[in-house]
């Protein structure tokens, strides 16, 4: 997004984001100081809880699963200049898309009903991004607002949704029933249906390979496709977009579509991979942290899988780090990410200048 | 109480965070700066607001304290916006998510409830305000309509509604309010004239802190007795929807978050009631704000025209 200027590529992809980061675990460390505990301690527990057993990994794949769709959602908007910041609703509206496949084709073989449901929650993520693309296209009204805006509409409909169309007459827990063709996606149940093996108890799901498979394919869709090129031109200038013979609005649209169709296969992850239900707010926050790993990301697909591995790790780690020091709450996790946020996305220019001191070469 | 004197005084108490935090979004944005921050600040200010009154036992002092926190919350969004040129939606997305992390961690270890802070005493909270004169005229038949209407609130809440009026006055009828605004529209010819820009926007950025400050402050120990997780619920965002749909002018403002606070109120008491044998669906009205403010923006009733230069970073020319 920012001009490269005079510094290396390696310090732009790499060493930024790093400092970036280090910066933000530094704040938090303070704030762990300040709560009385040991900081150092406290990063041990979270990486023993995250990678130091099989059951640590398959948490923090599990959550890096959503993160690489709602990181590469927001990857995809800003590379044609445009900032969704409506992951969060377009998860959770796409949750009804795979829900209401799943739930009334069970009567189909897996193999069919799982490839529609999950085209489902694309289509419905996607229609749900669609809008604010088309109406900030033909009506000019602002994506960033209306997808805001979106997300609040999504919270409320879905909670109708939930209550009044999927909840089965007398259940209490506000959830659909049991989408019984889905236990197929759980590495755990395969495991034990299909080889005998027992798996420790994880909701990771074959969703994972779906992410590596998005992520590729987002790769190859903005570096190796025309509508790729279309859409870096769209977000480098659309003045200059138009000149090449692109037309911007359309460019909006479409990849206001991409983007909201990854969205919306976090809700493949989560409702028919670990859920196998229809849930109230299974979001949970993904999708805000979409725009995190976006920025740590660099909105490059390797990137992406990398800082959602670092938020699995965070988040997986957290979780542990909150039952062995009650003290520290796992919202710190979401201290993190603001800091993240913050230093990555509204202050990356900060540490530009002795950067560029520091490593300014004139003839190169 | 008849309902619909319920729902009213309810009306009130639910437009006034509303009318505070988009009077706040309204300085900020005449200036140029866009406020996606106000539910963080509110929410952090909610928060030591109710934490400060638990401790010292004074509301003042829990407003004092929280309004501090708040403008502290704007100053990093001003430092990110106005001196590093970020980018102002990214920030207040990172001010909201600080704000929500710092408020639960920061509960749990002062007062482990997780996250929750202790129900005040009376002393410790802003309650409705005895009026000689006018409270005794509760029980009069008709008048005391009125009066639980408009007269049983507290002081913050006849602070919140005096600031529409001044606000409109200060923006257009005093040097400081319409070179704010000048600098909204136009910055480089405010820069010309010889004004600072950056002080401008700084002032703009303080005062929207301040005025969430109040807004949170209300919202954890006036309209309740403690702070919980996600105590501002959105609020945030229903006062930047409403300064969309007000055109971001403060006494169509006012009009805007009476109409979101009637939702909200009429919302909160419709819960579970039928109408012609059918259960009415809360959802919708919870969800009309919102669809609304889409509505306008997309120029189907009016058209909304935010300040020319805002969002974008001033460089100054050398």
């Amino acid at each position: 997004m920012a001009a490269r200027g005079d510094l290396p590529v390696w310090v732009d992809l790499a060493l930024i984001p790093l400092l970036n980061l280090l910066f933000a675990l530094v704040i938090s460390g303070l704030v762990v100081l300040i709560i009385g505990e040991n900081p150092l301690e406290a990063m041990w527990i979270m990486l023993k809880g995250a990678v130091g057993s099989l059951k640590g990994w398959g948490y923090l794949l599990y959550y890096a699963t959503n993160f690489v769709f709602t990181g590469l959602a927001v990857a995809v908007a800003f590379h044609a200049g445009l900032f969704n910041i409506g992951g969060e609703g377009q998860a959770y509206m796409a949750g009804a898309g795979a829900a209401a496949v799943g739930l009334s084709l069970e009567f189909l073989p897996w193999p069919i009903v799982i490839p529609l449901s999950i085209l489902a929650s694309m289509a419905v993520g996607a229609f749900w991004a669609w809008v604010p693309g088309v109406l900030q296209v033909k009506r000019g009204s602002h994506i960033v607002i209306t997808t805001i805006m979106f997300n609040y509409i999504a919270l409320s409909l879905m909670a109708y949704l939930i209550n009044y169309g999927f909840r089965p007459v007398g259940k209490m827990a506000v959830e659909s029933r049991e989408i019984t063709g889905a236990y197929i996606m759980s590495f755990r149940e395969v495991a034990r249906e299909f080889f005998d093996l027992r798996l420790p108890s994880t909701p990771l799901n074959f969703s994972v390979f779906l992410a590596i498979a998005a992520a590729f394919a987002v790769w190859y869709l903005l570096w190796r496709t025309k509508l790729g090129y279309e859409i870096r031109a769209v977000g480098a200038s659309p003045e200059a977009a138009v000149y090449a013979g692109i037309r911007p609005d359309r460019i909006i649209v479409i990849t206001m579509a991409i983007s909201g169709a990854l969205a919306g296969l976090m809700a493949v992850n989560e409702i028919l991979g670990a859920q196998h239900r229809l849930v109230l707010g299974f979001v949970q926050g993904a999708g805000f942290v979409g725009i995190a790993v976006a920025l740590m990301g660099r909105s490059h697909p390797l990137g992406i899988m990398l800082s959602a591995m670092l938020f699995g790790l965070l988040y997986q780690g957290g979780t542990e780090l909150s039952f062995a020091k009650p003290d520290i709450n796992r919202d710190m996790i979401v201290v993190i990410q603001g800091l993240v946020i913050l230093f990555m996305g509204a202050l990356e220019y900060a540490f530009r200048p002795w950067l560029t001191a520091l490593f300014f070469r004139p003839e190169d | 109480m008849e309902l619909y004197v319920e729902i009213l005084a309810s009306t009130i108490r639910y437009t006034v965070p509303l009318i505070l935090a988009c009077i706040a979004g309204l300085w900020s944005e005449r200036s140029g700066i866009v406020d996606i921050g106000l539910e963080g600040k509110m929410l952090i200010a909610a928060f030591v607001a109710a934490s400060g009154a638990a401790v010292y036992g004074s509301a003042w002092i829990g407003l004092g304290l929280a309004i501090l926190t708040s403008v502290g919350f704007a100053l990093i969004h001003g430092y990110a916006a106005i001196n590093q040129r970020g980018n102002q939606v990214v920030s207040g997305v990172a001010i909201n998510m600080l704000a929500a992390g710092l408020a639960v961690v920061l509960g749990n270890e002062w007062f482990r409830e997780g996250g929750r802070t202790p129900a005040l005493p009376p002393e410790g909270r802003f309650l409705p305000l005895e009026i000689p004169g006018i409270s005794a005229l509760a029980d009069v038949p008709g008048l005391g309509a009125v009066v639980k209407i408009f007269f049983s609130h507290s002081i913050l809440t006849y602070v919140a509604f005096i600031l529409v009026p001044v606000t409109a006055w200060a923006l257009s009828r005093t040097r400081f309010g319409l070179r704010l605004r000048a600098v909204g529209e136009n910055p480089h010819a405010v820069d010309t004239a010889g004004i600072s820009v950056a002080r401008l926007r700084y002032m703009a950025v303080i005062i929207a802190g301040v005025l969430c400050g109040i807004a949170g402050t209300f919202i954890s120990i006036s309209l309740s007795s403690s702070f919980v997780r996600d105590i501002t619920a959105g609020t945030g965002f229903m006062a930047l929807a409403a300064l969309i749909f007000a055109n971001w002018r403060a006494w169509p403002a006012l009009g805007a978050c009476l109409l979101f606070g009637f939702l909200q109120a009429s919302g909160t008491f419709l819960q579970g009631k039928h109408l012609l044998g059918v259960e009415i669906p809360v959802q919708f009205i919870n969800m009309l704000p919102y669809l609304m403010t889409v509505v306008l923006l997309a120029g189907f009733i009016g058209k909304s025209i935010p300040p020319r230069a805002s969002g974008l970073p001033y460089i100054k020319d050398r």
